[in-house]
């Protein structure tokens, strides 16, 4: 009901095109449709297509050498029924995933927040020094020297010259360290897009809002960041959370940098990891495509949430 | 700066030094990381043994950086062509990459054509979740058009990066106006002309957030599932190699990670402007 009152009133009533009408507007945009037409022609193919064939694989046994055949839900019902690796797998995405993405998106608020209270000159220099560690690559391998194995890394050198421990420990491959350790890794390379985006989002915020609020009894720049700041920058605190969940499920590659593939006793082996196991290296592309079905699924539903919850601030 | 002064109600000195104290502390967490690798990077050789390892460097040296040149210059594949490989990649994938991003993105902004709601739609699903997740299929798509082991490999998805179509887009629809493009139209200039002339110097901070994003991501990339031949190989690459190889090497591979971080710090450094101008007309619309 609700909805068709919305396009009563900002829509003229919809009318059936004829076929011949469809085609005259498609011609007089035929310059619009070409200039799209070289990006959506490479997004087809590298983003759109891997998706689709993705799916349609999760439901065959496909090898690289023989002619696929249908098993429908096979490849799932082996995953949750029969696959112990891949339950270890869920578990460390979920804690990996759900730690350093909610809390790497607070931090990316809260020190926008704070940089936003100092003069631009200082606002810049600080802005660098919490943005570099995420843009400089590989630099995150700095911290495999200094949590280095042998007794030169910097930790275990220092921890055996005050006589903490004995001998050196191997940070990366010992599975009671690897997850803090990656975790603290994660979220100093955490600083990203999202947090440039709430840099840009607190100098959007028009100053008379906050003189008029304080005439309005806010008290403290607490008061202020949630009645005043909060509700006026839902849009840059929707894009953010876009940013830190993709990055939070993209963490891959900088887990491999720093304990290698497959990691010690599965300790940080996320579902990208037996998604590459099975399609890298043992060819079971049917179940392999299954496992990367899911982790978009996951991936997508989880934005859809958090957009939602994101739409209530305010509210 | 009066204005500044005038507008900052709601603020106490106590507050301002304890914040000032704690993002203070952090900056100096996140930076002591790379100021190890960096005074680790230019130790001579008897200053890294030294047990335990000092947080300050005595006679500062380029040797390692000279050994990372020279050194890898002797091997089978000359560090320099990893280096050439990956500058490669990054100008083509970058420059092809501002030029057809900002194309579709004035097409989609600027244009209401049948469907141009739905093209727009899905590149928003798409910056949900990593093209890692796609790794396999990719590759399939790839070995049909005959790109793996070849530059295209990296460069063309590259190319079509959502983030960089969405940003400009976000960009052009707040920055340029309406009324602009229907002046110059009635002025007699065609679509690719407007865009060229008009809307290009207009959008300015987009387009350079676009290179530095797109040139950070090429520049870490690594590659390796789609070429395996090592004359082709990335930068990335390399130094992950170098660094793998452990103790004997420590130094070597300080240098590398510095010479890796340099060129993109430096990068932001001169577009940081540009790219906070750029993000403010970022947000999801409801």
């Amino acid at each position: 009901m609700k909805f068709k009152l919305k396009r009563d009133r900002d829509q003229e009533p919809r009318r059936k095109l004829t076929k011949k009408e469809i085609a005259t507007r498609i011609w007089n945009d035929r310059v619009a449709y070409l200039m799209v037409l070289p990006y959506f022609a490479l997004f087809v193919c590298f983003t759109v297509i891997p998706v689709l064939i993705s799916i349609f694989y999760s439901f065959t046994d496909f090898n690289m050498i023989q002619t696929p055949n249908f098993v429908w839900f096979e490849n799932y019902t082996r995953l949750f029924l029969r696959d112990d690796i891949f339950l270890i797998a869920i578990r460390n995405t979920v804690i990996l995933a759900g730690v350093t993405g909610p809390i790497g998106y607070l931090l990316c608020f809260f020190f926008a927040w704070a940089l936003n209270e100092f003069t631009p000159k200082v606002r810049a220099v600080l802005t660098l020094m919490f943005y570099a560690p995420s843009i400089s690559g590989n630099a995150f391998l700095v911290f495999t020297l200094l949590f280095s194995g042998d007794s030169y890394g910097f930790i275990n050198a220092w921890l055996i010259k005050l006589g903490v421990i004995n001998s050196p420990i191997l940070w990366f491959q010992n599975t009671q360290y690897m997850m803090p350790l990656v975790i603290v890794v994660l979220l100093w390379t955490s600083l990203g897009t999202s947090f440039l985006n709430f840099i840009a989002g607190f100098q959007g915020v028009d100053r008379t809002y906050y003189e008029a609020a304080a005439v309005d009894g806010i008290r403290n720049r607490w008061q202020e960041l949630w009645y005043v700041t909060l509700p006026l920058m839902k849009e840059s605190l929707m894009f953010s959370a876009v940013m830190s969940i993709t990055g939070a499920f993209s963490i891959g590659p900088t887990i491999d940098g720093l304990v290698g593939f497959p990691s010690t006793g599965y300790a940080v082996h996320t579902i990208m990891h037996h998604l590459n196991d099975y399609g890298g290296q043992r060819f079971e592309m049917g179940y392999a495509s299954a496992i990367a079905t899911l982790l978009f699924v996951l991936m997508v539903v989880c934005n859809k949430v958090i957009q939602k919850l994101i739409r209530k601030v305010g509210n | 700066m009066a204005r500044v002064k005038k507008s900052r109600v709601n603020r106490s000195a106590g507050g301002d030094i304890s914040l000032l104290l704690v993002v203070l502390l952090f900056a100096f967490l996140m930076v002591i990381p790379m100021y190890y690798a960096i005074i680790q990077s230019l130790k001579p050789l008897d200053e890294l043994w030294i047990f335990p390892p000092r947080f300050w460097v005595a006679n500062p040296t380029f040797k390692n950086f000279q050994d990372l040149f020279q050194n890898l210059n002797d091997s089978w594949v000359p560090f320099s062509r990893y280096i050439f490989n990956t500058l490669f990649v990054s100008i083509v994938g970058t420059f092809g990459h501002v030029i057809i991003a900002s194309m579709a993105a004035y097409s989609l902004s600027k244009k209401r054509f049948m469907g141009s709601n739905f093209v727009f739609s899905i590149i928003v699903l798409s910056l949900m979740f990593t093209t890692a997740v796609t790794g396999i299929p990719t590759f399939m798509v790839m070995k049909n058009m005959h790109f793996i082991d070849t530059y295209w490999s990296i460069i063309l998805p590259a190319f079509s990066s959502s983030l960089g179509l969405y940003l400009m887009k976000q960009h052009m629809e707040a920055m340029v106006k309406d009324a602009i493009i229907e002046a110059a139209k009635i002025d007699g200039a065609g679509e690719m002309r407007i865009f060229w002339t008009i809307v290009m110097p207009m959008v300015k901070p987009a387009w350079l957030t676009l290179i530095v994003f797109s040139f950070q991501g090429l520049w870490n990339a690594t590659g390796a599932t789609y070429i395996y031949s090592e004359d082709l190989k990335s930068l990335n690459y390399a130094v992950s190699q170098i660094v793998s190889a452990g103790i004997a090497r420590a130094g070597t591979a300080a240098a590398s990670i510095v010479f890796m971080m340099i060129l993109p710090i430096a990068v932001f450094v001169f577009s940081q402007s540009s790219i906070v101008e750029t993000m403010s007309s970022a947000g999801i619309k409801e």
